[in-house]
C-alpha cells in the first residue's frame, strides 16, 4: 500500500527539496567561515553534530543496508550469469539486458504493464470520479457508504485474490450471476482463456483499488470552496453544469496525482496476479514483476532476473520523470486553481 | 496543491467535515442516486459476504447452488480453521512482523524526523534529499539483492528478516510525512523547554514525543497494514510453514486443500477478520494518512 503512496511525490519533492539545498549551501559557506574561527561555539557545534548523528544514524543504516545496498547489488549482479550461490565470476557485459529484450515472454510482460496502466486510469478515472461525486452529495448513509468503498483497499491482495479465485472459477458465483441476468451463454473459463484472462484481472484490479480513486478525489471535492457552487447555483447553472464546468476543473490536481499513484502501482504489480493466474494462461497475464520473481526464484537465475530489475526501474523512473514533466508541471506553477476556473 | 504535491501541511488551517457537510449547496439525491450507490456497495461487498457466507456451507451446498444461503447453517469450516494450529502460527507471526515493523518504522522515522524538523546545520536538506530519494525504490526492484542479502545475514525464516526489510522500505515514506509535521509544532514550545534547561533530548522525549502522537499513529497504522498484507518478500524470505504469516498461509492453504471451496472460504474469511476490524478502528488515521501522504 505504501509503496503506491510513496511514488506520487518524488519528483515533485525532489525539486523542491534539491532547490532549498542550493540556498542552504551557497547562505551556509559564509558561516562555516566565521564558525571555525570562534573556539567557543565549536563545542556546542561539535554536541548539535553528535546529536544529529545520535538521531539519523538508525534509519539511515537501515535505509543504507536494505534499501540502497540491495539497489546497487541488483546493478551489479544484472552484468553477471549468477546462480545466486557460487562466485560471482562470469561477467557477461549487457548480455543479460540484451536477452530480455529479445524475450518475447518479457517484452509481453512490458506490454501488459502498459495495457494495465492505461486500462486502470480509462476505467477508474469516470467511475472513481461519478462515485465521488455522488458520495459528495448529501446522501443518506454517506459515511457508510464511502467505509464500504474503501474496504477492498485495505484487505490484503492474496486474501482478495483467493476469494476471487473461487468466485471466478466454473460454475462460481460470477458464472451464477451471469447466468442469472439470462447470459448463461457467456460463461467463460475467467481465468483460464488467454484471450480474456487480462480482462478478467482488469475487473479484480478495479474492485480493489477502485476505492483509493474515490478516497482521493472525496478529499479534493472537499478542498473545492462552497462560495463557488453558491455562485454558480445563483447563476442559475445545473448540477451537471457545475459538476462539469466546476467540480472536474478543480479536482485537476488531485486527479492528475491520482494517476501518478495508479501508474506507479501497476508497473509494480505482483501479488494480486500472481495470486489468480500465476502470470498465466500462456503469459497472457504475466507482468513484468511477475517475470521477474519467476526467473530468480523458481529458475535461479540471478544475474538475469536482476537486469531484469533494473529494466522495471529504468522503465518506472523514465514513466514517472516523464509523467511529472508532461503532467504533473502544471500543477506547480501559478495558481492552478485560479487559472483553471477562468479557463 | 498548487505547491508540490508531497507533504501534509499540518500548519494549514483544514476545515471540519461537520462543518462542510451542511453547506453542500446541491443537496441529496433522488432515487437513482441511491440505485446507483446501492448497485456499488453489492458490487463491493458481494465477494466478502459471499467468502464469510460460503464458510458456512458445505462444499455439496456451493456445488448444488453457487448462490443462496447456507442451509442448514454449518459451523464446521470456521471451527477446522479456528482449531487448527497452523491458522493461529501465520496469526502470531503476521502479528509479529507487523508489530516490529510498526515500532522499527515508528521509531527511527520519527528519530530522523526531529534533527530533520527542527534543527538548523548544514547539509540538512541534503539528508532530507537522501529520505525522499528513497521512495523512489519500491521494495519489487530490490527483491532479489535483498532475498540474497537476507540469506547471507541468516535472517531467512525469521520475523526480523521481513520486519527490517520492510521497516527499511517504510521510512521514506514516514520521515517524509513526519518531519512537517514535528517542524508545525509552535517554537515557542522549544523555547519554554530549553528555559526550564531541558537538553534537544529533553525536549525530544518530553515534549515532542508526546506531541507528535496523531502523527506517529498516522504512520505506524500505514505501515502496520501495509506490513500485515505483505506478500512478496514473504513469499521469498519465509519457507518454513513454521514461520510463515498470514498471507502466505491463506495462499498455501487454498492451493494444498483446492477441493474444499467451503474450507478455503472459511479461512480467508477468517484471515480477513483482523485486517477489517483494525480497519474499521483505525479507518480515519488510513484515510488522513493516505489522503495527506497524496494531497499536502
Amino acid at each position: 500500500m505504501t509503496a503506491r503512496t510513496t511514488g506520487a511525490d518524488v519528483a515533485a519533492t525532489a525539486r523542491a527539496t534539491s532547490g532549498a539545498a542550493d540556498r542552504d549551501t551557497r547562505s551556509a559557506a559564509p558561516a562555516r567561515r566565521s564558525a571555525s574561527g570562534g573556539g567557543r561555539r565549536l563545542s556546542s557545534g561539535a554536541r548539535k553534530r553528535l546529536e544529529i548523528a545520535f538521531f539519523t544514524a538508525p534509519a539511515l543504516v537501515l535505509l543504507a543496508l536494505f534499501v540502497v545496498v540491495p539497489v546497487l547489488q541488483a546493478v551489479r549482479y544484472s552484468v553477471f550469469d549468477w546462480n545466486g550461490l557460487g562466485p560471482l565470476d562470469d561477467f557477461v557485459g549487457l548480455d543479460n539486458y540484451a536477452r530480455a529484450l529479445r524475450d518475447t515472454v518479457f517484452t509481453g510482460a512490458v506490454v501488459n504493464n502498459f495495457i494495465i496502466i492505461a486500462l486502470s486510469i480509462l476505467i477508474q478515472l469516470p467511475l472513481g470520479l461519478a462515485i465521488a461525486l455522488l458520495l459528495n452529495r448529501e446522501i443518506r448513509g454517506r459515511a457508510f457508504l464511502r467505509v464500504v468503498i474503501f474496504m477492498p483497499y485495505v484487505l490484503a491482495e492474496v486474501v482478495a485474490g483467493v476469494v476471487w479465485v473461487l468466485l471466478l472459477q466454473p460454475n462460481g458465483l460470477v458464472d451464477a450471476v451471469v447466468e442469472g441476468v439470462g447470459l448463461g451463454g457467456l460463461t467463460q473459463l475467467w481465468l483460464g482463456d488467454p484471450e480474456i484472462a487480462l480482462g478478467t484481472v482488469m475487473v479484480v484490479l478495479t474492485w480493489k483499488y477502485l476505492g483509493l480513486a474515490v478516497l482521493l478525489f472525496l478529499a479534493g471535492l472537499q478542498g473545492v470552496p462552497e462560495d463557488v457552487y453558491e455562485a454558480a447555483q445563483l447563476d442559475g447553472a445545473s448540477w451537471w453544469q457545475v459538476q462539469r464546468r466546476i467540480t472536474i476543473p478543480l479536482l485537476g490536481p488531485t486527479i492528475r496525482t491520482w494517476g501518478f499513484l495508479s501508474m506507479i502501482g501497476s508497473l509494480q504489480l505482483f501479488d494480486m496476479v500472481w495470486i489468480l493466474t500465476g502470470g498465466g494462461p500462456a503469459n497472457s497475464t504475466v507482468t513484468m514483476a511477475i517475470y521477474l520473481v519467476d526467473q530468480g526464484t523458481n529458475r535461479g537465475l540471478y544475474g538475469y532476473a536482476s537486469a531484469v530489475a533494473v529494466l522495471l526501474f529504468a522503465i518506472s523512473l523514465v514513466l514517472a520523470v516523464l509523467y511529472q514533466y508532461l503532467v504533473l508541471r502544471r500543477d506547480n506553477e501559478g495558481a492552478p486553481a485560479a487559472r483553471k476556473v477562468t479557463r | 496543491m498548487s505547491a508540490p504535491t508531497t507533504t501534509p501541511a499540518p500548519g494549514r488551517p483544514v476545515p471540519l467535515r461537520s462543518e462542510r457537510q451542511h453547506r453542500r449547496t446541491f443537496g441529496g439525491g433522488g432515487p437513482l442516486v441511491y440505485a446507483i450507490a446501492a448497485v456499488v456497495v453489492v458490487v463491493t461487498v458481494a465477494p466478502v459476504v459471499y467468502a464469510f457466507l460460503g464458510g458456512f456451507r458445505s462444499n455439496a451446498q456451493l456445488a448444488a447452488n453457487p448462490v443462496g444461503l447456507p442451509d442448514p447453517w454449518v459451523l464446521d469450516n470456521y471451527a477446522g480453521v479456528l482449531s487448527s494450529a497452523s491458522f493461529w502460527r501465520y496469526t502470531l507471526n503476521s502479528t509479529l512482523v507487523a508489530l516490529i515493523t510498526t515500532v522499527v518504522v515508528a521509531v527511527f522515522g520519527v528519530m530522523a524526523a526531529y534533527p530533520l524538523a527542527r534543527y538548523q546545520f548544514r547539509g540538512r536538506e541534503a539528508l532530507a534529499l537522501v529520505f525522499t530519494l528513497g521512495l523512489l525504490f519500491p521494495l519489487t526492484v530490490a527483491i532479489i539483492p535483498l532475498f540474497l542479502l537476507v540469506r547471507d545475514l541468516d535472517l531467512t525464516n525469521s520475523v526480523w528478516g521481513v520486519a527490517l526489510p520492510q521497516a527499511a522500505f517504510a521510512l521514506p515514506l514516514t520521515v517524509v510525512i513526519l518531519r512537517p509535521f514535528l517542524a508545525a509544532l509552535p517554537k515557542e514550545l522549544e523555547e519554554a523547554a530549553m528555559i526550564d534547561g531541558a537538553s534537544r533530548i529533553g525536549f525530544f522525549w518530553r515534549v515532542l514525543l508526546p506531541l507528535s502522537g496523531p502523527g506517529l499513529v498516522t504512520v505506524g497504522v500505514l505501515a502496520f497494514v501495509a506490513s500485515w498484507n505483505a506478500y512478496l518478500l514473504p513469499l521469498l524470505v519465509l519457507s518454513d510453514p513454521a514461520a510463515q504469516t498470514l498471507p502466505l498461509g491463506v495462499a498455501s492453504f487454498s492451493s494444498q486443500y483446492a477441493q474444499d471451496t467451503a474450507g478455503v472460504l472459511a479461512f480467508t474469511s477468517i484471515a480477513m477478520i483482523p485486517a477489517l476490524v483494525f480497519f474499521l478502528a483505525m479507518q480515519r488515521r488510513i484515510v488522513n494518512g493516505l489522503q495527506g501522504a497524496v494531497k499536502g
